[in-house]
């Protein structure tokens, strides 16, 4: 065990059991599972990408490229979770990745020795010919080789949450500059979110030894979580990172609700997407340090110096027993005062600069090897560190025994958020590094995200930057001190290395395995753009998207380029800022909850009486209703339509568009919105309307009845009823807002029930024995609104089936009332509920056109429907729909096809060719649009769009179906199929 | 994103329909088959602000006219189509 005596912000009273790889270990409360396997001394946890070498764990944060391993079991294994983040619990289970058979013995680390193929743009020169081999041989073999975790392939037995927020101060971040500004908005009043990745807020103050007002830095963190706890408008949100930066203030969030468990607590969801609105947002998410470039960077036990503070100061956990320091800034001296605080030996610290800094002198040199204008050129050993070699300034090398390697290569303001919005961050000479130069809108770095790096600072600046926030939002701003920081790390030049003459690899991009190299050689063939560079060498596309990788990358580009770091620029980051699962994004949206689900008012009573749904859009709609003994769905379908052809028949229709249109403008209105008439509509009646687009297509058709002069109910089809809507809307909002008209949708209200059939009428007039139906009373097109049983009705004689027939409408509260009324009425007629299928053969039978028809690309002409635009008025669509393209007769338009052998089927998709002509795409004369088998005829029948549509009337013609393999001989007819003169439903 | 609808205030843009330029005007019937060739179909794409059509069809049914720039989304005017051309 590596675990420290004393100290760390651990639980030690809690210990937790583990297993890695199949072994089992133990940790503690508040360990990561990076730090509790390194208290293990479990130094080797992951293979690479391409080359299959050994790694470790390089940091302790979010931006781990090494150490990817699959958390948990089964469904919920959760390939490429980083060990890092992995906040430990009893019984958590972890397995390395991309390793064969082992991770100690890896066969495919041969990859290693073929690694001159795998150089940059390795994928466009190795395997560029023959092309056909790639898909079969190479694309798998890379696969195979190259790689990291796999799913599970199991549904994911997690649900996951979503919620909505808004607020006036988004703190990113809860290190020092965070808690600072979060402080100082909370106590000004403001509506604060502070949102912070780590499960526990403090970010470098929980890992370097600090003080702020007396108290260690992790103590006064603390102190400022509770107080920021205590406020109502303060939202806490702990283990949740921020991913995107969105238009319009908006932040995208993921709360990791559960994953700190081993399965979620019963009802709770794994983790919460948050969007959240926000006045103003500040980026406090710190640094992030920067490797070295040098050969065996990437051998597990070099990590990164701060990332052995943080292992050794807030988890009590030594990462070795012997430490190199290899630094180009202090940051590295600070971590060599942590080590022999700890009591561990410090073997040499090598710094690139010329001059020791000030912060050497608290340290123990006596049995350290100090190079100055020096640089670690090897590591010895592979599956760990076992000694480094040293050359100094002069250019001697020393060699020295240790385990581990600690180093730094200064630091990077972590602004990856803020470049979201196509911000290119810009170079500081200053600072050498990349800072935002222009931020999303609302949007500002704090602390050292904005360049201010020393503790005392970064402080200052979290205060200053949300005392502007407050004093923007009008209101006045706490009196804020922090007094007496005292900081052990201090401030030093930021200067980035660059290393000349390397031999070995050298890893500049850990998680993609891009070396000094690979950069070179892309240099040297031209790929000198940031973006090229990028995409040529991989380098910065993994998951990790270059947190550590891109600057040094640049650097080595600028190097090879002879340009400076600002020429070179640096890329900007997209969302997710680190990766987050697809089913957060989904949410509640999967399965029976993809999309909301319509029932209409008797969908109980449709399903208590053997009714097969189907969905149309949202709806839930009855397509048949199985009875006793019926095995076949045709046979449901047939007996539906003959009973109502031959009796009575009800058909649920309340899923129709439906839309009240009042005013004293209504009138003309519809006159513009229909192609046809409706100023001249009699109160008391209904006519049907066919509407078109501006571009002169025909966009819905259906009904609108006059109930006042100044009062119309329109109904559109199933599929359009929205589309409608907003179509009525746009025309007296935005073409003519000078009408004075009002439009609302009243589909939800109104329940509707069409009764078809000869014997409609008399099953009516049991049910309302007070009105008068009569042929003479109630004629075909008859419209009127009365009551039965109290309750308000709408009944109107109207049919879509060409029988006798009535549409009958009620409140929707009512709506299973009045249909099991209708059906206890139509008992002794034999009445039949029948489904949509049975309605599509009726409306086939009599050639309406419906959605296939009306398919957006249809003309009025098209569909038999030429005469009814109107030459007395303007409406829309009018003058678009005489082009000389949409009134051509050589168009396809609506015809009907039965078959010559009367036992052959016609279906819908099939092409029609004339007689004898090769079945190809340049002798397609027309498609079949509606096909069903005519339970009245006793054979299949079709509507179809033809060329020359009605002159072919009696030709005979081969029905083509190339997806089903069928030749059918078919007759081009009338497309009314029953009663064409029309008079079923006019008697 | 946010919407500044007129009549129900800032509202998720989830909530509306997109329509597109709103400088095209209806021409009044009778008119030449080219200006209503222009109406339906040519559209101005610039770089900048740009007067659009918004429906807010799950709020409040309204049509607004939002001003907004291309090239960064930033809404700099709202009002409520039905209510006239701004100035
Ligand atoms: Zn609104």
């Amino acid at each position: 065990m590596s675990r420290l005596s004393t100290g760390g912000l651990i639980d030690r009273t809690r210990p937790l059991k583990f297993t890695f790889d199949g072994k089992q270990y133990s940790g503690f409360e508040g360990d990561t599972l990076a730090a509790a396997l390194l208290a293990n001394e479990v130094r080797l946890v992951a293979r690479s990408f391409k080359y299959h070498r050994p790694r470790g764990i390089l940091t302790a944060g979010t931006e781990e490229p090494n150490a990817l391993v699959t958390l948990r079991e089964g469904a919920r294994a959760e390939p490429n979770s980083k060990a890092t983040a992995v906040p430990l619990y009893d019984g958590l289970v972890a397995s390395s990745q991309n390793r064969w058979p082992s991770l100690g013995f890896d066969l495919l680390a041969l990859n290693q020795l073929a690694s001159p193929i795998f150089v940059a743009g390795f994928y466009y020169k190795t395997f560029m010919r023959p092309a056909a081999l790639w898909e079969k041989l190479y694309e798998p073999l890379i696969r195979r080789a190259a790689g990291l975790g796999a799913l599970s392939g199991l549904p994911d037995p997690d649900s996951y949450d979503r919620k909505h927020a808004f607020c006036d101060l988004l703190v990113i971040g809860a290190g020092p500059s965070g808690l600072a500004a979060a402080l100082t908005a909370g106590r000004s009043g403001l509506r604060v979110i502070l949102a912070d990745d780590d499960m526990a807020m403090g970010g470098h103050l929980l890992k370097e030894r600090s003080e702020i007002a007396g108290a260690a830095g992790a103590d006064w963190a603390a102190g400022v979580v509770e107080e920021l706890a205590s406020y109502p408008n303060v939202t806490l949100l702990p283990r949740t990172g921020v991913f995107g930066v969105y238009d319009g203030h908006e932040y995208g969030a993921v709360e990791r609700v559960s994953d700190h468990l081993p399965e979620p607590l019963p009802g709770q969801p794994r983790q919460r997407f948050w969007k959240i609105v926000a006045r103003h947002a500040l980026l406090a998410s710190g640094a992030i340090e920067r490797p070295l470039i040098f050969p065996g960077n990437d051998r597990p036990g070099v990590m990164m110096a701060s990332a052995v503070s943080a292992y050794l100061n807030r988890f009590a956990v030594a990462p070795g027993k012997k430490a190199a320091i290899f630094t180009s800034c202090d940051t590295g001296w600070q971590t060599a005062l942590d080590l022999q605080a700890a009591g561990i030996g410090v073997a040499a610290v090598v710094d690139t600069r010329a001059q020791m800094p000030a912060l050497a002198d608290r340290l123990d040199l006596s049995d350290c090897v100090v190079a100055l204008q020096g640089a670690i050129v090897d590591i010895k050993g592979s599956k760990s560190v076992k000694g480094a070699t040293i050359r100094d300034g002069s250019g001697k090398e020393t060699s020295v025994v240790c385990d581990l390697v600690a180093m730094s290569g200064g630091w990077n303001p972590a602004i990856g958020l803020g470049s979201n919005f196509g911000n290119r961050p810009v170079w500081s000479e200053e600072l050498n590094a990349f800072l935002l130069d222009k931020a999303p809108p609302g949007f500002s770095p704090v602390g050292s995200a904005a360049g201010r790096m020393s503790l005392t600072s970064a402080l200052g600046d979290g205060i200053r930057a949300a005392t502007e926030v407050v004093q923007q939002l009008g209101k006045s701003p706490a009196e804020m001190a922090i007094a007496d920081v005292a900081e052990t790390g201090g401030t030093s030049e930021n200067m980035l290395w660059v290393p000349s003459g390397i031999e070995g690899k050298a890893f500049v991009d850990f998680q993609n395995d891009v070396t000094a190299s690979d950069i070179k050689l892309a240099a040297s063939e031209g790929f000198v753009s940031i973006e090229h560079l990028k995409r040529y060498t991989t380098m910065g596309m993994a998951t990790d998207q270059g947190k550590l990788s891109q600057l040094n990358g640049h650097g080595l580009l600028a190097e090879e380029t002879k340009k400076t770091i600002a020429e070179a620029g640096t890329i900007m980051s997209r969302p997710p800022y680190t990766p987050i699962a697809l089913g957060v994004i989904a949410g509640h949206h999967r399965g029976e909850h993809f999309r909301p689900v319509r029932h209409t008012a008797s969908h109980d009573w449709a399903a208590e009486n053997g009714a097969a749904f189907v969905d149309v859009g949202q709806w839930k709609r009855a397509q048949w209703f199985v009875q006793p003994g019926e095995t076949e769905w045709r046979t449901s379908v047939d007996r539906e339509v003959k009973a109502t052809r031959g009796g009575v028949g009800i058909c649920d229709v309340s899923t129709l568009g439906k839309i009240d249109v009042l005013g004293p403008d209504a009138a003309t209105l519809l006159d513009r919105l229909y192609a046809n008439m409706f100023s001249t509509l009699p109160v008391g009646r209904a006519r049907y309307g066919l509407m078109l687009r501006e571009d002169g297509f025909v966009m819905d058709d259906g009904t609108a009845t006059r109930f006042a002069e100044d009062r119309y109910y329109v109904t559109t089809t199933t599929a359009n009823a929205a589309r409608v809507m907003q179509h009525i809307d746009f025309a007296r909002q935005v073409i003519w807002p000078e009408l004075d008209v009002q439009a609302t949708s009243v589909t939800e209200q109104w329940a509707t029930y069409s009764i078809a059939g000869p014997q409609s009428r008399a099953v009516l007039q049991a049910l309302l024995p007070d009105i008068d139906l009569t042929n003479e009373a109630f004629k075909f097109m008859a419209a009127g609104e009365y009551r039965w049983r109290g309750t308000k009705i709408r009944l109107f004689r109207v049919s879509f089936s060409g029988e006798l027939a009535y549409e009958i409408s009620i409140g929707a509260n009512r709506g299973r009332q009045l249909l099991e009324a209708i059906m206890e009425a139509g008992a002794p007629f034999g009445i039949v509920p029948y489904g949509t299928e049975a309605l599509g053969v009726m409306r086939i039978e009599k050639g309406h056109p419906a959605g296939n028809e009306m398919n957006g690309q249809t003309t009025a002409g098209d569909l038999g429907m030429g005469r009814m635009l109107s030459t007395k008025k303007d409406f829309i669509g009018r003058a678009m729909a005489q082009r000389p393209g949409l009134t051509d007769p050589g168009r396809m338009s609506l015809v009907g096809l039965k078959p010559i052998d009367p036992a052959a089927t016609l279906r819908a998709g099939a092409h029609l060719l004339a007689k004898g002509a090769e079945p190809k795409a340049a002798n397609v004369q027309g498609r079949v649009t509606s096909a069903a088998f005519s339970p009245t005829l006793g054979y299949s029948i079709a509507l179809a769009l033809v060329t020359g549509g009605q002159e072919r009337i009696g030709e005979e013609m081969l029905l083509n179906d190339i997806v089903r393999a069928t030749d059918v001989p078919v007759e081009i007819c009338d497309a009314v199929f029953v009663d064409p003169a029309g008079e079923r439903l006019r008697g | 994103m946010r919407i500044p609808c007129p009549y129900c205030g800032d509202r998720d843009s989830q909530e509306f329909v997109y329509r597109g330029d709103a400088s095209p005007v209806r021409p009044a019937d009778p008119a030449e088959e080219t200006e209503f060739f222009d109406y339906v179909y040519l559209r101005e794409n610039p770089a900048g602000p740009i007067d659009e059509l918004w429906y807010h069809a799950q709020g409040c049914r309204n049509w607004i006219t939002l001003t907004r720039d291309t090239r960064d989304h930033a809404i700099s005017a709202a009002r409520l189509t039905s209510e006239g051309k701004s100035a």
